[in-house]
């Protein structure tokens, strides 16, 4: 195998540290091709530590005298340090380290060779989220409550089958009857990177959808495109007679204007009637990068006084990051709950912001969203299939000291506005916020398949689905879910509008603190919550269980 | 009564503080002898105590009408808008009157009447009992107030004024007392002593002939100042933070630079800071403590008490942290009155002192979720009542005019009817036996201070979580209970069967045949239902988990001006509360 090259020495002595509430572990440190593992003496009681190596986001290394020590920093935003014995093997090992974990080619890498037991490969693969969505909203399209008959207005378009038409999207979407797959086709060059508009959401109660696109290649020329004008006009004619549309362009109204110098732009007025546009500019690449590796930098230093904290947390931005979000995402629900608007949603690409829109609109709006399969189904469908191209923009977490090209924390920033959501409405989301920690450790790295590649075109060509297993199975496994859900979860069919005035968000401590100082009594707190929840299901049943005893 | 000239006006619109759509309720104002009151048009009723208010302003008049912005001091902030200019003026001058007292006779405890007999408020005002409370300690009656780590520790925190030492002077017999202090304590040969102040003012007071203690001049004393700021630092922090968090379209930038300007955390901090130095030297030396500021009656408090519910968790429950109040605070002379301006009085004696002593304490219910027995409710409750005078627990400014009162004879005791809603007030996750070690050693990094929402913006419901996992969770255990309840009821029922059946052969169909029957069963099962759907259907239309309430964007002024009102918004409405 070739990683054998790669790895520079057999075996050292070292002791790892793990932060201040943990104890410090010795024993034989080892480099594997995908992992760095820790072996403590036969005497010792903790079995083998283990660190996948591709969750090493930088490293550092020091010598003194004839001993080294490495400073690892992970994507999960965990310290580590490891103190070995001799300089040469802190060297070799320092390099085996820093090889192996920027290996760039996805068929080598750990989920490949992943099988664990209890799972079996092909499992949970079967989502398919376009084709399983679609067969709701025939579903709900049937009972619709209103007058206009609905039932045919969408249809499941297989247009994209090789990725011909759009290399991001999957191979099947969800788009209005009335337009063709040679219309599709049209649009779809008219677009960038051939995102046409495809149904993102349908919202059952108004009979309004959500859409979600790149933007318009329209240029300096103003270039036009009969199909696309046609798509929309489509959309907005199915949902009702002299429905309105609103487009949320995730850009300042400046920034869609400069975009037409590099061959992009935004929809013109005229050319879409019934359309009205409306810009709500979101952080994203770049800034958003910077900003969380600075939250991370004021985060990393206890010693700080109050204010310089304050101001470090203020000069992030990252919670004004945060609130920019979420009350876009509460417009573009707020458009279709109350004002039975029909919503398209897009910036530039329509592979970041775009989705952040889109996923959270659907988890205000709509109950099915916030159960765990529902959720799993969200992330699966709007953010995986939907072309956020993860392994670019997770390339890297907060602490790499190289110079950041595609990273961008948009998924965290998704994640962290669920937390807010989660925080405002305890009772509302079945999963807790282990769930939302545990996606996010996997998409920087997993031993899972699932947050792999930029696109559902690459997966295929990499046989992910055949080859590596799926998070969801791995989640969905019943040892795991008391980690991962929410014991107070009680189904809530209405919407849930969040506050996001700056007094009502807050740093989400248990990612962004979660390894500077583990929260201790709140965990025990947290186990005691699951206990009464627990009870309380438990408990009816027990009258059976005693039942069974009396018997001879 | 002669200071209110209006008692009801109609067409009075009360404005949303933090909405920007000018969304308003429209009602009726009344004035009475101890409240105004609000009635809004859907019956709605608000009542602020003329207490409560802490400032008045008539703002300039508008097409719609008069203005009138009450702020209160239990951070309520309400902006009226009268019809008519006169009313307006009316009300406005009869507030002025009704929120400063001259005298105490006239505070609302001498008038409240809950209807109990002598007897009963008698025995509320020995609810709590200070007597009691040291011989709990094991401490004979004396003038230094005790800690309860005193039992197993043998140090003691005791308290004073700042010495009038000023450059040179000394006392011997005041040295003789903290030797003897020292000496009482057999495990540890020095004692500490705190000076709650900062270095600086410290010294600028030696120039008044006041100052601190020479370490040369007392044997075995080792020096600590602390640094928290005086009271009018305070007043104007929290001023400043007020004024932050008013606000209307708060960006949240504008939000953490206002934090961190008021510094109002960064006093927190340094309260909390003095509280665990204090408890470090009982615990960890084994040395006693003396801690004092200039008066002893402002930041001295603060410390002690911390310090205290640090180290004993009996003050950690309901009945304690009363005790707690009563011992610390009240016994020693916080000047009540005069800091939470009860009389109209000098406006500069006002300061947040007891506000923030609640803050550190809600500061550290939420890093130890399990360690005290009563919830934020109950925090917020007893900070209504410092203001509201209902009670005479908070009458005047020490023992001595307390006394002179006679608050026992004409008043009543807050504790009581506190501890008859006890309910309320329990915190569910409480657990007096996981507290492992009984001292709490809270974390005073910087990232674990946050704003208090809820107590700074208890009154605006939009800015607050929709969903109560308080409630749920009481809901869960009183489930527990009843299914605990039906389950010993099934048990019982099974062994009466077993003894009927004397072949002692049971089966499964027999007992399943028992369950639907069972009569406790039935209620549990209503009860799932019944307790569960209401209390999120409530919150949600009480609370109004509504777009309309919250500044989304400009833009939701944009769809309104846009939509030619073919849908009907009636529509939402309904689906929202449904």
């Amino acid at each position: 195998m070739e990683f054998s090259e790669l790895i520079r020495t057999g075996q050292a002595q070292a002791e790892l540290l793990r932060g201040p509430e943990m104890p410090p572990l010795r024993g034989t440190l080892c480099v594997t091709g995908h992992h760095l593992l820790l072996s403590p003496g036969p005497q010792a009681t903790p079995d083998l530590w283990l660190l996948l190596l591709r969750s090493v986001d930088s490293i550092e290394k020091r010598v003194a005298g004839d001993a080294g020590t490495i400073t690892l920093r992970c994507k999960d935003l965990r310290v580590l340090q490891l103190d070995i014995e001799g300089v040469e093997a802190t060297l070799d090992i320092a390099r085996s380290i820093e090889a192996l974990s920027s290996l760039e080619s996805v068929i080598t890498s750990f989920p490949f060779f992943y099988r664990p037991k209890g799972l079996r490969l092909g499992e949970a693969w079967h989502f398919h989220p376009p084709e399983r969505y679609y067969k709701r909203i025939a579903r709900e399209t049937w009972s619709s409550p209103l007058p206009v008959p609905q039932t045919r207005a969408w249809r499941l378009s297989e247009a994209n089958e090789d990725f011909s038409l759009c290399p991001s999207y999957p191979r099947a979407v969800i788009v209005p009857r009335a337009v063709d797959d040679d219309a599709l086709a049209r649009s779809a060059r008219f677009r960038q990177g051939g995102r046409f508009p495809v149904l993102s959401y349908y919202h059952a109660p108004r009979g309004t959808v959500l859409l979600r696109s790149s933007q318009p290649l329209t240029g300096r020329q103003k270039l036009r495109c009969a199909e696309d004008e046609e798509l929309l006009r489509a959309v907005l004619a199915e949902a009702r007679p002299g429905a309105r549309g609103f487009i949320v362009d995730t850009r300042s109204a400046q920034a869609a204007k400069q975009a037409r110098m590099t061959g992009g732009g935004t929809e013109a007025k005229a050319a879409y009637p019934g359309w009205k546009r409306l810009h709500r500019p979101l952080e994203r690449g770049r800034p958003l990068q910077e900003s969380f590796v600075r939250l991370m930098e004021a985060c990393g230093d206890p010693e700080q006084s109050m204010d310089r904290w304050l101001s470090r947390l203020d000069g992030c931005r990252w919670l004004s990051h945060v609130k920019e979000a979420l009350s876009t995402a509460c417009l573009a629900a707020q458009g279709m709950e109350w004002e039975g608007a029909c919503i398209l949603v897009h910036g530039a690409e329509g592979t970041d912001s775009t989705l952040l829109v889109t996923s959270l609109a659907q988890l205000i709006l709509d109950p099915l969203s916030r159960t765990m399969a529902g959720f799993q189904e969200l992330i699966e469908r709007e953010w995986i299939q939907a072309g956020h191209p993860f392994q670019l923009r997770c390339a890297h977490s907060a602490f790499s000291h190289t110079r950041p090209k595609h990273e961008a924390p948009i998924f965290l920033l998704f994640l962290d506005c669920v937390w807010q959501l989660g925080r405002q409405f305890p009772l509302s989301l079945e999963f807790g916020e282990g769930m939302l920690l545990a996606l996010f450790d996997h998409s920087y790295a997993s031993p899972f398949g699932t947050f792999l590649c930029n696109s559902e075109k690459e997966r295929c060509l990499c046989e992910v689905r055949t080859r590596t297993h799926s998070l969801w199975s791995g989640l969905n496994q019943p040892k795991e879910q008391r980690k991962l859900r929410n014991p107070l979860y009680v189904p809530n069919p209405l919407a849930i509008w969040p506050s996001v005035e700056p007094q009502s968000l807050r740093l989400w401590q248990g990612l962004f603190l979660r390894w500077t100082h583990p929260p201790e009594p709140s965990e025990v707190a947290w186990e005691k919550v699951w206990q009464i929840a627990t009870d309380q299901k438990t408990e009816g049943s027990q009258p059976t269980d005693s039942a069974s005893e009396p018997q001879p | 009564m002669e200071h209110i000239r209006t008692t009801k006006v109609e067409q009075v619109k009360l404005l949303d503080r933090f909405s920007t759509s000018n969304k308003s309720l429209t009602g009726t104002l009344y004035l009475t002898a101890t409240h105004l009151l609000f009635i809004d048009s859907h019956q709605k009723e608000t009542w602020i105590l003329h207490h409560h208010i802490a400032l008045v302003e008539k703002l300039a008049l508008t097409t719609s009408g008069c203005p009138l912005v009450i702020q209160c001091k239990n951070f309520r902030t309400v902006h009226f808008i009268v019809p008519r200019e006169r009313d307006c003026h009316d009300i406005y001058n009869s507030l002025l009157q009704l929120s400063k007292q001259a005298k105490y006779e006239d505070l609302y405890a001498f008038s409240y009447n809950p209807k109990q007999n002598d007897s009963e408020r008698l025995r509320g005002w020995q609810l709590v009992d200070l007597a009691e409370e040291y011989k709990r300690m094991g401490v004979p009656n004396s003038n230094w107030q005790l800690s309860d780590a005193n039992r197993d520790y043998k140090a003691a925190i005791c308290r004073c004024s700042q010495p009038l030492s000023g450059f040179s002077a000394r006392c011997l017999e005041d040295e003789h007392l903290l030797q003897a202090i020292s000496k009482a304590n057999p495990a540890n040969r020095y004692m500490y002593v705190m000076d709650t102040r900062p270095r600086l003012n410290a010294m600028a007071n030696r120039a008044a002939g006041k100052g601190y203690e020479n370490e040369d001049n007392y044997s075995n004393i080792r020096f600590q100042f602390v640094g928290i700021e005086n009271i009018h630092v305070m007043r104007s922090s929290l001023q400043k933070l007020l004024e932050v968090n008013g606000t209307k379209g708060l960006s949240v930038s504008d939000f953490y630079s206002g934090l961190e300007n008021a510094g109002w955390l960064r006093h927190i901090k340094a309260v909390m800071d003095a509280a665990i130095f204090l408890a470090k030297a009982i615990m960890v030396e084994n040395a006693s403590v003396l801690v004092h500021c200039s008066d002893g009656w402002d930041r001295t408090s603060q410390v002690c008490s911390l310090g205290s519910l640090l180290l004993d968790p009996y003050y950690r429950t309901i009945r304690g942290f009363m005790v707690l109040i009563e011992k610390d605070w009240i016994s020693f002379g916080h000047k009540y009155s005069e800091r939470c301006g009860h009389l109209d009085g000098d406006p500069k004696e006002v300061s947040p002192v007891f506000t923030q002593f609640l803050e550190c304490v809600w500061h550290l219910t939420e890093q130890f979720p399990q360690a005290f027995e009563f919830n934020e409710a109950f925090l917020l409750q007893i900070h209504e009542h410092i203001h509201s005078c209902q009670f005479g627990n908070f009458i005047g400014n020490c023992q001595k005019e307390r006394e002179e009162l006679k608050l026992k004879e004409k008043t009543y005791s807050l504790w009581p009817f506190l501890l008859d809603d006890q309910e309320k007030y329990v915190n569910p996750l409480y657990s007096s036996t996981s507290q492992k070690p009984a001292v709490l050693e809270p974390n005073t990094v910087a990232f674990h201070f946050k704003f208090w929402r809820n107590m700074y913006h208890q009154f605006d419901r939009t800015l607050h979580p929709r969903q109560s996992v308080f409630n749920i969770i009481m809901n869960m255990n009183e489930q527990n209970k009843q299914l605990q309840k039906d389950v010993k009821d099934l048990e019982s029922q099974i062994k009466q069967h077993k003894n009927k059946q004397t072949d002692g052969v049971l089966t499964k169909e027999l007992l399943n045949s028992v369950r639907p029957e069972s009569p406790a069963l039935k209620t549990s099962l209503c009860l799932k239902e019944q307790t569960l759907l209401p209390v999120n259907d409530a919150l949600r239309t009480i609370e109004g988990s509504n777009p309309a309430d919250n500044r989304y964007s400009e833009y939701a002024d944009e769809f309104s001006k846009a939509e030619p009102a073919v849908v009907s918004s009636e529509y939402g409405v309904a689906r929202m509360t449904c």
